[in-house]
């Protein structure tokens, strides 16, 4: 059917086509963040969707040391024991989320935001892909 | 002409998953539409092939991100513009260590003396301590480049390495010769 196209139209057909094969391709091979962290300490337990930390977004705007230095983060998915308490108390997540410097606790949504029952993990981590979940057939 | 430009946009775009369809957040929240889709921002950062498909050293090396250094204390920015060579590689290459690439976003701190002892080849591990999230892998492979970037580390010659080797021991035997 090519035939029938002139060239210009056929190399913009051909680019769809690719482009469509590309898109899906890529598409599939990326999840979310490389780097996301969701905390599900306590979040299951108390009826609350667990916690989505994108790293990505905050390293744009602070260095590592900001809150694996001064905040005292340690370098662990779920290895901080985090609670709303000491968030409104302004440590962890509460020394910037306060309504001053970003968005306050009440805002819960925003950070509780992923699907409920999402264990704790850094997305896309290697140890995370090199390890296939025991309760997968 | 446009029909391309909407074409490469959009394929850069398939680079990063909306926040409602990459099977993490929860599609049903109803604050998900006040939160930012990673597209809007790192696009216009400088590209890697992997990990967020940004290259975050030179993006702050080029000025293009500006991240701030301390909230609380001050923490001064202390960076140290030195690299460190890992000969115990095994068949792979030599690992060279950039200090400089390190400090600029860590505190000395963040990784000595608990991680690492600051004197060279003190510490101890294996590539399977760090696959398994310590060492090096406590960030890589979690949150900087992934560990299946082998070469990114692995980034030096054996011959070239005895070489360099072989002048920092003569440097250094200069220099207790002097005192």
């Amino acid at each position: 059917m090519n035939q029938f196209l002139p060239p210009r139209q056929r190399a913009v057909l051909t680019a769809l086509v690719l482009f469509f094969v590309a898109g899906d391709w890529l598409g599939q091979s990326t999840q979310a963040e490389y780097g996301d962290v969701v905390i599900n300490n306590y979040s299951d337990d108390a009826g609350m969707r667990p916690v989505v930390f994108p790293h990505w977004f905050h390293r744009i705007r602070y260095r590592c040391k900001v809150c694996h230095g001064d905040l005292g983060f340690e370098f662990k998915a779920g290895g901080n024991d985090i609670n709303m308490l000491k968030i409104i108390d302004g440590e962890y997540c509460g020394a910037c989320h306060n309504g001053e410097h970003a968005w306050a606790v009440e805002n819960c949504d925003v950070c509780h935001s992923a699907k409920p029952g999402t264990p704790t993990q850094v997305h896309e981590s290697t140890l995370q892909k090199l390890i296939a979940p025991v309760d997968r057939p | 002409m446009g029909l391309l430009c909407v074409l490469t946009l959009t394929a850069l775009a398939s680079n990063w998953q909306k926040l409602a369809e990459d099977g993490l957040h929860d599609p049903t929240n109803p604050a998900l539409k006040l939160l930012q889709d990673p597209t809007e921002s790192l696009s216009v950062l400088p590209p890697d092939s992997t990990g967020n498909k940004v290259d975050w050293i030179r993006a702050l090396q080029n000025g293009d991100i500006k991240p701030r250094s301390n909230i609380l204390e001050q923490l001064e920015d202390e960076i140290l513009d030195l690299d460190v060579l890992i000969m115990a590689a095994g068949s792979a290459p030599i690992v060279r260590f950039p200090h400089k690439a390190h400090t600029e976003w860590l505190d000395c701190s963040n990784c000595h003396e608990h991680l690492f002892k600051s004197k060279a080849g003190a510490t101890q591990f294996t590539m399977l301590d760090i696959l398994q999230g310590e060492y090096c892998g406590t960030c890589h492979g979690a949150v900087s480049f992934p560990l299946t970037e082998c070469n990114r580390c692995h980034s030096v010659d054996p011959d070239e390495a005895n070489r360099i080797q072989r002048e920092m021991a003569t440097a250094k035997a200069e220099a207790d010769d002097k005192q």
